[in-house]
């Protein structure tokens, strides 16, 4: 939370209507993603009791599981799941792309498309978690034998996890976070984790503001929780009779009667969901947004290629090498995410000039032909003034970048106090400008431009080296082996 | 009866006090500055019945199947007088418990809870002596409020070298050695009163409180099957936020003195027990009393959502970040104001009505 949000959030509270963040997208939305709205048995340990799944709103497909704690009908729904996700997931294996590594020298090659999967919430992905460690060690023959493809479905559900941990990814989307990220609503954060709540703030019906929608909304009986646990009173009073029916004579109108009902708890979700995505796709992509998405794609390219390769499960925990090297990899990707919403959108940026880490203002002079001598060669090092009304807090000898000019390095020379709350700062540029004395037109900011620095970049990062896994130090246990699941992972029971 | 005790009895009215659970008073913690929530707790008000009346229901249930879930997972570890679990503790936590004796203390049908609370706290005491002994349902009592309130926990304690544990049964699952945060701070905060509890009645025997290790043992369904896992969690911090909450309310008299001497939020039942008190009555009684509504109140407090509706128009309604974002100021109406320059800042609004206006103004640019 920061400043500027939040004043988007009390002038959405002061006007019942929910304000932009952004001013455009920051998360990749597919033309054809899989939406997935599981349910679980409370009380259990990520029990699936029903889920809708599929790539358009009118073609959902509704999995129940009548008995929860029924070992043999809970790998019924993973085999039903993991027929329609591993079907999703192959789609994009058709069509590749080279992508230029290494400054443009070589190229590898990458699908040209991936799967997104998209869950109502936060909880939702830790289903998607939970149910892929689940799954992903169960054997396919023995005693404890399940259908081929739920252990597949186990790794790739792992896999999106894994992906969701990734900061700027957009494999598996909680949808609650992705709202949320662009739109502020006149509640608290707490309460735009209702799905149904905080769709109404940004989505209400005619003749409503988004204040009394969004608080009509919070009552559970029209509007069931978005899961993936379901509303008590629906367990106690509905739900519960109705199993236990189904218990007591497993035929057709009592299996009827409680699919019904939980199609009933499930489908607003469903609709809420699907009009949440509209929401999203309505709004103008960022200009790195694709960028992030390659990443995506990279990921699930490895994927099939291990999967192909017979690459062992992931494990359940990683070994040191893997786990500093994951870490590495999330916090570069937290940084990498911030500077490009940054770069992609001014009113994300403006939460930097706010804060003193960047600032926008107007030319006011420049010396673009200006050569330092003081070395031992000629270099052209121009100067420019830039007025600003932003809190400057650099000082001089900062580095700093503009994301109009990322390849130009800009350092702050001096900042003077201005007229009216103005600062005038003095910035020598270098790079950029081609090798000759004389600046090539459009290098240079003009007089009269409106120009933003920053104090960070979106340059590229050397990814540190990390031991490979087999020369992992003895410091941290030595190479690991690799984990093979036990009689014990395929005979782990659901309760 | 006290002056105090009087005083709260008639703030509560005629309805029984309500009785404290290790839950109720693990939840006292949570919003420790909150007057409103110390006062009614006190007076052992039935918040849950007071929201209802004043036309805010709490809306937190629980469902059948996770009960039915946590007593058959309790059932079973100690079923056998807790052969599960101690072959559990010895293996897993390497516990030299070699003969062990199970003692429960259940209720003894008409028993009264002072004379069940005697019972066990005999039993536990005597078993300073001898190492190994699990106590199955043993009644604590602690002070609440400078009141007396007895805690009828699930808890097993038991004797090891010298040092007693508390035993929590809690029935969500830790899957490869990692479970929901907010469970285990729950169930932490929970064991931290009846380490309390066990404490104080020690310390009221001339025995010494640190024999109850601060220690305690957490029992959860391991990974997605039924067979227990045992985790040591240390409750230290739980403790010191405990004591704190619960000197507060040794205070409480300090707070009733900031309110009119007869004050109620009696319901008046007539003679067929229906509430004579209008809502409008009850909620000016509440209003009477200063609330600290926070966002987090709805998911433990019954009557959040009438809090919340007072709240409405103030800045922590939007949640403590976003109030400490808009510089502090209470108002939501207040802070737009300072922003859009359409009012003066006091002398101590000048900084924040400073980064309101940088704000108000990016905004506006870069929207435009």
């Amino acid at each position: 939370m920061t400043t500027l949000t939040s004043l988007a959030r009390a002038i959405a509270a002061e006007r019942g209507t929910a304000q932009r963040i952004t001013t455009v997208r920051h998360v990749h939305i597919h033309e054809r993603p899989l939406v997935l709205v599981p349910l679980t048995l409370a009380g259990e340990a990520n029990a699936p009791l029903a889920a809708m799944v599929g790539t358009a709103r009118d073609d959902a497909r509704l999995l129940v599981v009548a008995q929860p704690r029924n070992r043999d009908q809970r790998f019924g729904f993973a085999a039903d799941l993991a027929e329609i996700v591993l079907d999703y997931v192959a789609l994009f294996t058709t069509q590749v792309e080279l992508v230029a590594t290494n400054r443009g020298r070589e190229s590898r090659a990458r699908y040209a498309d991936g799967p997104q999967l998209i869950v109502p919430n936060p909880a939702g992905a830790a289903f998607v978690r939970m149910f892929g460690r689940s799954t992903r060690f169960r054997k396919t023959d023995g005693q404890w034998a399940v259908p081929m493809t739920v252990p597949v479905l186990g790794r790739w559900l792992t896999h999106f996890a894994e992906r969701y941990d990734h900061p700027g990814s957009a494999a598996l989307v909680a949808l609650t976070s992705a709202l949320t990220a662009h739109w502020a609503t006149g509640q608290s954060a707490l309460e735009d984790a209702n799905l149904a709540a905080l769709m109404g703030w940004l989505d209400p019906p005619a003749g409503m503001t988004g204040a009394e929608a969004g608080e009509a909304a919070e009552d559970p009986l029209a509007f069931p929780p978005a899961g993936p646990v379901t509303d008590p009173t629906f367990d106690n009073e509905v739900l519960a009779p109705l199993i236990d029916a189904y218990t007591d004579n497993p035929g057709e109108p009592a299996l009827a009667r409680l699919v019904a009902a939980v199609r009933g708890q499930i489908e607003p979700t469903w609709d809420l969901v699907w009009r949440g995505v509209e929401l999203l796709r309505a709004l103008p992509p960022g200009e790195r947004v694709a960028v992030r998405w390659g990443a995506d794609r990279d990921a699930y390219s490895s994927m099939v290629l291990g999967l192909a390769d017979g690459r062992p499960p992931q494990p359940k925990r990683d070994g040191a090498v893997a786990a500093a090297g994951r870490l590495n990899r999330m916090e570069r990707d937290q940084a990498t995410y911030d500077v490009q919403r940054a770069f992609d959108d001014p009113l994300v940026l403006a939460e930097y000039r706010l804060s003193g880490e960047a600032f926008a203002g107007v030319v006011t002079a420049a010396q673009p032909d200006r050569v330092d001598t003081s070395g031992r060669r000629r270099v052209l090092r121009p100067h420019v003034t830039v007025l600003t009304q932003d809190p400057v807090r650099f000082t001089p000898g900062m580095e700093l970048t503009s994301p109009a000019r990322p390849s130009q390095k800009a350092t702050v020379v001096s900042v003077h106090a201005g007229a009216a709350d103005k600062a005038e700062v003095v910035l020598e540029l270098a790079g950029g400008m081609g090798s000759s004395l004389q600046a090539p037109p459009g290098s240079v900011p003009e007089v009269g431009e409106r120009v933003c620095y920053t104090a960070f970049g979106d340059a590229y990062q050397q990814t540190p080296d990390f031991p490979a896994r087999e020369d992992t130090p003895w410091t941290h246990g030595g190479p690991p082996r690799d984990y093979v699941p036990t009689d014990g992972d395929a005979a782990e029971d659901w309760s | 009866m006290s002056d105090l005790d009087a005083r709260l009895a008639r703030l509560r009215g005629s309805a029984q006090p309500k009785r404290h659970t290790a839950r109720t008073i693990a939840a006292m913690t949570a919003n420790p500055g909150c007057s409103r929530r110390a006062v009614l707790d006190a007076a052992g008000v039935d918040k849950g019945r007071l929201a209802t009346q004043v036309g805010f229901p709490a809306r937190f249930g629980q469902s059948r199947f996770a009960i039915t879930r946590g007593n058959a997972f309790e059932a079973q570890i100690k079923a056998d007088g807790c052969a599960e679990l101690l072959s559990l503790l010895r293996e897993k936590l390497d516990l030299p418990l070699s003969e062990v004796g199970y003692q429960d203390l259940e209720s003894l049908g008409n028993e009264s809870n002072a004379d069940r609370h005697a019972r066990a706290r005999e039993a536990i005491t005597n078993a300073a002596t001898e190492a190994g002994t699990l106590f199955d349902h043993p009644l604590l009592r602690m002070e609440v409020g400078g009141r007396a309130v007895y805690l009828e926990p699930d808890l097993i304690a038991f004797r090891l070298a010298g040092r007693f544990h508390v035993v929590e049964i809690k029935s969500f699952p830790v899957i490869d050695g990692q479970a929901d945060p907010a469970k285990v701070a729950a169930a932490a905060i929970q064991s931290a009163v009846y380490v309390l509890a066990m404490r104080t009645m020690l310390e009221e025997q001339g025995l010494d409180p640190a024999t109850v290790s601060h220690d305690i043992v957490l029992v959860c369904p391991k990974d997605f099957a039924n067979s227990p896992a045992v985790t040591l969690v240390d409750v230290r911090k739980q403790l010191t936020v405990l004591r704190r909450q619960l000197s507060r309310m040794a205070r409480i008299e300090e707070l009733l003195d900031l309110l009119p001497d007869d004050l109620t939020v009696d319901p008046r039942p007539d003679a067929d027990g229906v509430p004579t008190a209008t809502p409008e009555e009850l909620g000016a009684a509440l209003h009477r009393v200063d609330a600290r509504y926070a966002p987090e109140c709805l998911s433990h407090c019954e009557i959040a959502y009438f809090c919340r509706h007072e709240a409405r128009g103030e800045t922590s309604a939007l949640g403590r970040a976003v109030r400490e974002d808009l510089g502090g100021i209470e108002s939501i109406d207040t802070a737009l104001a300072l922003a859009r320059e359409t009012r003066r800042p006091t002398p101590e609004q000048e900084e924040s009505a400073a980064l309101l206006r940088a704000a108000a103004r990016l905004r506006a640019e870069v929207s435009a």
